[in-house]
């Protein structure tokens, strides 16, 4: 469908997202394959395009020799309105085939923003916005993704939802739908549905009923079918060396957020902080081994061209080989340009001996570090136990090495949290500036300090907790302003960036949320809602007047989901879905940030309980190995391939 | 287009040379780079590497590493006496289609531009409107008729015995525009050429035009006025065995 797509290209902003043809996409004969899924990152091109989730799973599912995937990506409100008039439907970018056309239509969610822009994506392919009013001639749409662990707000719009790792998921799901078409579709969708719930790793809204008490909250959540299990689990990808994805990774043409090759070194975190969904979902942490990582960059540079290497994971410094590592690459692609980031670093696994690694053959980048929080207290509350000495000692000696800006991340908000601990974080980044000034003998140097507001999340010890309320945070972030500018020789050094809480409200309300909660949606969309994660498409009173409307003839409200603190025995829309975590260790877990006592990691302590590795049959994975990246030679200069064509005159 | 030919020049395994400083560079430099939204056969770039390599094999390994559309079509060492690209690239051999423009008009309008000593035209640049002088850079322009059909065979009816008139309207004869266009500061390009035949003759085509340039080189002095010196042919002439840089001409789609 591309010459319906192609005159409507020269009337929107940066046509050419929209048109596909990355290096190392993959474009298959329709006919020729038994299942096929469109794949969505449910957000901008230039966002979704680097998502490493979809191109894991793109690149699984295309190996399969009869199985075909496509990407497709949000349409810019321009787009959309031409797409409407000119009756255009979703499409995918690699081959522009209608999304509507697909076999099973799997959206991932790294955020809960993204979720009117499924609903657009939905109605623009011609799919009922509701599951119920689907038939056959209708894709599955699957949700995945962190955001997945709670999609009740989106349980109308869904057929399923797969919660954890998706490698073999993905596959799994494959084999059932392909079975079922094979078989002639028996049962029609109901029975793939049953087929794919019966699994206990995909759930299918549809087959759980959901009661109310009269007070609003939730009585019990039971499955309505008898071959539907009434807990779902999380999927856990073991054995990461398995699973070298992605091998090719995709090269846009167009410019995306991150312009680097991606290598996943571990899985997983435990070092618990208590905000981060992230770390308690995704236990136990599984490490990549240096010579599966090693092979990973080398292919993957090779396939891609890039000049930067992101080591990623959600604290890339906690790898128990990352020195070796590190070193091992520097002294692989000396020469070569080609430079090494951390993405993820903690404060307290940091060295400048490591930072150096990183930019020994390319740029120097930024060092970025994120304590959250401003005073010891609070991170004593949030598990984020890095200390001020620490943080200053290695700026410091950051600074002495020739470094000149440092990035803080924050977050205001937090579960307990007064003015004073905000007001610490100018103190902090104060100190930040006096000490850099001293060991770098310059003036010039800068901090800039980035605060986000906190949302709590399912499946952390803070999904009990009450979410600050936009106000408060704003007042906080006012005075969190006065005071760095309080000293005018130090604050001019400092920057200061942040959003007001009224997002993070809408956020929390849809990471929180129940069924209910999907009216709000629907309506919010239906007024012309779209890309919710940008502040230029935003709008908070939309959502405050769908919530006023929707939900007070129900009895409940959007405080009521968000800044009200639960009680232990409170049934949680979530509890059905098994993160591994058990909900008393998690309670447990909430008393102790309460009482400002901290947790270690089980990596290098004993094991705490928190219950996902017997529950879910997994292990710790993690070196040392002892190995080293071989070659240690580099590969030559001035390109990371060694081409033998091109080694001579 | 730069970033594309930098990856394409790693995934090759090219022995790029690298700039020093805080943020190195490959040292590639694109000489009279085209404008956005126009075709070309004949892009030339030189680039520096740190040993000495085969032009054939990079010329082989490089069009394979780039994607379809982006040819590499003949790689030369360059020779150390024979100056620098830069200095041998004077002007630009243009093919301007127009569709829905009767050559006859093309022509007449053609004959005006050429006819007046210059020819202001406006365009928007960042930093606002400036006007240049179009006519100065046009150094011969002749308009040839198009009694073949000006694009691509494989998007015509499939017919071979379809009249002219059932092939839809862009795809009819039309006038083509051959210009040789010297490359000033500030640069002529052809929509500026185009501009200025709506100044001379009130030439307005209908669908945008498709500008495609053919060729680059050094003005003759010797010959007819308007041909090109292969900006190539002295390092062709040279050794094989020369200094440690390269040049080479990918052309663009």
């Amino acid at each position: 469908m591309f010459p319906r797509l192609e005159p409507l290209l020269p009337l929107v902003s940066k046509p050419v997202q929209y048109v596909g043809g990355e290096l190392n996409a993959t474009v298959k004969d329709w006919d020729a394959t038994a299942v096929r899924w469109c794949l969505m990152y449910p957000d901008a091109y230039e966002v979704g395009l680097p998502n490493q989730g979809v191109m894991i799973l793109y690149e699984i599912l295309n190996e399969q020799p009869d199985v075909l995937a496509e990407r497709t990506y949000a349409v810019w409100p321009d787009l959309e309105r031409l797409m409407r008039e000119h009756g255009v439907p979703q499409f995918t970018v690699d081959a522009h085939r209608p999304v509507g056309a697909f076999d099973l239509f799997g959206v991932s969610f790294a955020t809960e923003l993204g979720y009117t822009n499924l609903l657009t994506a939905l109605d623009l392919a011609g799919i009922p916005l509701h599951a119920v009013d689907r038939t056959e001639d209708h894709p599955v749409v699957l949700a995945g993704g962190h955001a997945a662990f709670n999609p009740e707000p989106i349980a109308d719009f869904l057929d399923a939802a797969v919660l954890g790792d998706g490698e073999e998921a993905v596959l799994e799901i494959t084999d059932i739908t392909r079975r079922w078409k094979a078989e002639g579709r028996p049962g029609g969708r109901e029975e793939l549905l049953l087929r794919l719930a019966e699994t206990g790793g995909v759930y299918v809204p549809r087959f759980h009923d959901v009661e109310y008490l009269p007070d609003g909250r939730i009585q019990r959540v039971v499955p309505n079918r008898d071959r539907v299990p009434f807990r779902v689990f999380k999927r856990t990808t073991m054995d990461l060396d398995a699973w070298p994805y992605p091998k090719q990774p995709l090269v846009p043409l167009a410019e995306s957020v991150h312009e680097r090759m991606s290598v996943e070194i571990f899985r997983g975190c435990t070092r618990g902080c208590r905000f981060c969904q992230a770390g308690m979902i995704t236990r136990p942490v599984r490490e990549r081994s240096i010579e599966g990582i090693g092979a990973m960059v080398q292919r993957g540079l090779a396939a891609t061209g890039f000049e930067e290497v992101g080591l990623l994971s959600l604290s890339s410094a906690d790898h128990s080989e990352i020195a070796d590592i590190t070193k091992g690459l520097a002294d692989r692609y000396e020469g070569t340009n080609t430079s090494l980031s951390l993405p993820s670093t903690r404060v307290d696994a940091f060295n400048v001996d490591l930072a150096n690694e990183l930019s020994r053959n390319g740029r120097r980048s930024g060092l970025t570090f994120a304590p959250e929080g401003g005073s010891e207290r609070i991170r004593r509350v949030i598990n984020k136990m890095v200390s001020e000495e620490d943080l200053i000692r290695t700026v410091t000696t950051a600074y002495a090495n020739g470094w000149r800006q440092v990035k803080l991340y924050f977050m205001c908000g937090l579960p307990t949290e007064t003015d004073e601990d905000v007001l610490q974080i100018a103190e902090m980044a104060k100190e930040v500036i006096r000490a850099g000034r001293e060991a770098s003998g310059r003036k010039d140097i800068r901090c800039t300090i980035s605060i986000g507001g906190f949302v709590p999340k399912p499946h952390t010890p803070f999904q009990w907790a009450a979410q600050c309320d936009p106000d408060t945070v704003d007042a906080r972030l006012r005075k969190l302003r006065e005071a760095v500018n309080s000293d005018r020789s130090l604050g001019r050094n400092i920057g200061m960036r942040y959003h007001d809480g009224k997002p993070s409200l809408i956020e929390g309300l849809l990471s929180r949320g129940d069924r209910r909660v999907g009216r709000v949606i629907e309506r919010v969309w239906r007024e012309g809602g779209r890309f919710d994660g940008w502040s230029e498409h935003f709008s908070y009173q939309r959502w405050v007047d769908a919530c006023a409307t929707e939900l007070e003839p129900l009895g409940v409200s959007l405080d009521w989901y968000t800044t009200r603190e639960r009680e232990e025995t409170e049934v949680l829309p979530w509890d059905h879905l098994d993160s591994g975590l058990d909900k008393e260790w998690l309670w447990a877990d909430w008393q102790d940030a309460l009482d400002e006592r901290e947790q270690d990691d089980c990596r290098w302590t004993p094991c705490f309980d928190c219950g996902v590795c017997p529950a879910m049959g997994t292990d710790i994975q993690v070196g040392p190995t002892g190995r080293k990246l071989l070659p240690i030679t580099p590969v030559g200069q001035g390109s990371p391939v060694r081409n033998p064509a091109l080694t001579g005159g | 287009m730069a970033r594309t030919f930098e990856r394409a020049l790693r995934r090759a395994g090219v022995p790029m040379a690298y700039s020093q400083g805080f943020s190195p560079h490959p040292k590639v430099s694109w000489v009279g780079a085209a404008p956005t939204g126009v075709a070309s056969e004949a892009e030339y770039v030189e680039i520096q590497v740190v040993r000495e390599i085969d032009p054939e094999a990079l010329r082989r390994e490089l069009d394979r590493s780039l994607p379809p559309g982006l040819d590499v079509l003949e790689a030369v060492t360059a020779r150390a006496a024979g100056g620098s690209l830069a200095d041998r690239i004077e002007a630009s051999l243009w093919r301007i289609e127009l569709p829905g423009v009767a050559p006859e008009d093309l022509a007449e309008a053609t004959r005006r531009l050429l006819a007046a000593e210059r020819v202001e035209v406006e365009r928007l640049t960042k930093d606002g409107r400036r006007t240049l002088d179009a006519r100065a850079a046009v150094v011969s322009a002749e308009v040839v008729a198009g009694d073949e059909p000006v694009t691509d065979g494989d998007q015509l009816p499939a017919e071979p015995t379809a009249q002219v008139a059932d092939w839809p309207e862009w795809a009819r004869p039309c006038g083509i525009l051959v210009a040789v266009v010297r490359q000033t500061t500030p640069a002529v390009r052809p929509d500026d050429v185009l501009s200025a035949l709506r100044v001379v003759a009130d030439l307005v085509p209908p669908v945008p035009a498709k500008a495609t340039r053919m060729a680059q080189g050094r003005l003759d002095d010797s010959g007819v006025p308007g041909t090109l010196v292969d900006p190539l042919a002295a390092d062709r002439a040279a050794s094989p065995t020369a200094t440690p840089s390269g040049v080479d001409d990918p052309a663009v789609r």
